[in-house]
């Protein structure tokens, strides 16, 4: 099966097989995610695709009784078996979950936040990578007067800019996107999705999501995963109006017993 | 195309609402275009009249149609087979339409021949009958395949459609001899070239069709190539 994106490529993910204690959750998958493109995966409820998007930044290792085989490169390093720091990681590659989780601290802090752990900032640059960051996140104009207030008082779609803003504000080169508006109403998720548009031109995307539309709308790239295998990966045009195997079509159509 | 049923039952029933709409229509539109050829070759004003009335109906179903392209497109979103199998029916019921208005013009055509009187020799040479077999021949074979859907027998009928043009060029040629022996002729010759126009045209929206055909099948874009690289991109498509 075709794995590579006509793009370059940013991440390399080889041979990956990943266990929940004796459950075997990735069967060997293969796949390269393009440099600056959105890479979406799909796929029913416990194909995997939440799982591979936790295993790209080891998320995974906060459980004990989980485990990953194979190798996901990012510029040349495998970081599975990185030496470095999971919280380097992690800044390299950041992730946007499904439920918004600012920190009970202001919108200036939850941006801060993160930047203190890794780098030391005059209050100037701290300002400056704040707004920065807001502005990415297509924050900024909502929320430039009122820094100082909790980010606990932002609406559901604003917290989840906000937490966005948050891991862009570490300069991320891949940000990975769990299900990020499945708690959003139609107008907080057009909004997210134009956010995503506008990334792409500095981060590599990659996301994960239960709505297909919003597949077809956001990426450049689609992958269709099924009981832990990736039955197909494709241009997402190609895979929307063209798939090539008969499992990603019944799927797409809504041909899904 | 994907077989098998859609977890939601009534994109099911709508889909193939839509595909039996569009063969009623098609249906209709092929015994139009047969009494439309018999009555011109006939010059029969009976039979012209219920070719021009039934496109009545064609026009209905058309717009029944489009509404219903529409509302599947805006509640289901469709993807995939379903999505190319919506864009073929879009498409293919411009062009049934389109050979309605066609039968409705050789169907004036032999109107005009019999009002005008004269001759009746025009409207039987041998060639009209022949290529309007082929032409009703075409379009009752694009139908066929857009029902299965068959990229194959899509195929072939595309190549068919050089015979149409031949015969048209055929007959074009004979009229000309005709008006230049006998200018009292020229009147009927026009009426037939009409005719024979309207014939041509039909060939080329059967094929059409067919090419609509091959993108339901196969999602291959074959518009404005060769009858050769037709064949070659469904063969490879199998």
């Amino acid at each position: 099966m075709e794995t590579k994106p006509r793009a370059p490529s940013k991440l390399q993910v080889r041979n990956l097989n990943f266990y929940y204690g004796k459950f075997q959750a990735l069967k060997n998958i293969n796949l390269d995610i393009a440099e600056k493109r959105v890479t979406a995966f799909i796929g029913p409820s416990g194909c995997g695709k939440s799982t591979l998007l936790r295993v790209l930044n080891r998320m995974f290792e906060l459980y004990p009784e989980q485990r990953a085989e194979g190798e996901v490169q990012i510029d040349g390093e495998n970081i599975l078996k990185s030496k470095e720091d999971v919280a380097l990681v992690r800044a390299k590659i950041g992730m946007i979950f499904q439920k918004p989780t600012p920190f009970p601290m202001s919108i200036y802090d939850n941006i801060a936040f993160g930047v203190k752990l890794f780098e030391r900032l005059s209050r100037a640059q701290m300002d400056e990578r704040v707004e920065w960051a807001l502005r990415k996140a297509a924050l900024w104009n909502e929320v430039k007067d009122k820094l100082q207030q909790s980010g606990t008082s932002l609406s559901g779609g604003q917290q989840q800019r906000l937490c966005i803003g948050r891991g862009i504000a570490v300069r991320p080169e891949v940000i990975l996107f769990d299900e990020p508006c499945s708690a959003l109403d139609p107008i907080s998720t057009s909004k997210i999705e134009e956010l995503i548009e506008e990334l792409k031109a500095d981060f590599t995307v990659a996301i994960v999501t239960h709505n297909m539309q919003q597949a077809a709308r956001v990426s450049d790239y689609t992958a269709y995963m099924y009981l832990g295998e990736m039955i197909e990966f494709g241009e997402t045009d190609q895979i929307f109006i063209k798939p090539a195997r008969k499992e990603t079509e019944d799927y797409i159509t809504g041909r899904f017993g | 195309m994907s077989s098998g049923d859609h977890s939601s039952k009534q994109y099911d029933v709508e889909l193939e609402q839509m595909r039996s709409r569009i063969l009623h229509m098609g249906g209709l539109v092929e015994s139009q275009l047969r009494i439309a050829l018999e009555a011109f070759e006939k010059a029969d004003i009976a039979l012209a009249d219920g070719a021009i009335e039934a496109d009545r109906r064609v026009n209905e179903l058309e717009i029944e149609l489009d509404r219903l392209v529409s509302h599947v497109i805006a509640r289901r979103q469709p993807t995939a087979g379903d999505l190319r199998m919506i864009m073929g029916v879009a498409k293919a019921i411009v062009d049934i339409e389109r050979i309605g208005d066609e039968a409705s013009k050789i169907a004036r055509a032999a109107k005009w021949l019999r009002e005008k009187g004269g001759n009746f020799r025009l409207n039987r040479i041998p060639d009209i009958r022949a290529c309007g077999d082929i032409a009703h021949t075409m379009l009752r074979r694009s139908l066929d395949a857009f029902a299965r859907p068959d990229a194959q027998a899509a195929a072939a009928i595309i190549r068919d459609d050089a015979g149409v043009d031949e015969r048209f060029r055929a007959i074009l040629r004979q009229l000309v001899t005709f008006m230049m022996e006998d200018p009292r002729s020229i009147s009927a010759a026009i009426d037939t070239v009409w005719a024979a126009k309207a014939i041509e045209r039909i060939g080329d929206h059967a094929k059409n069709i067919a090419e609509h055909v091959i993108f339901v099948a196969q999602g291959a874009d074959v518009r404005h190539t060769s009858p050769d690289e037709v064949d070659r991109t469904v063969a490879q498509g199998r």
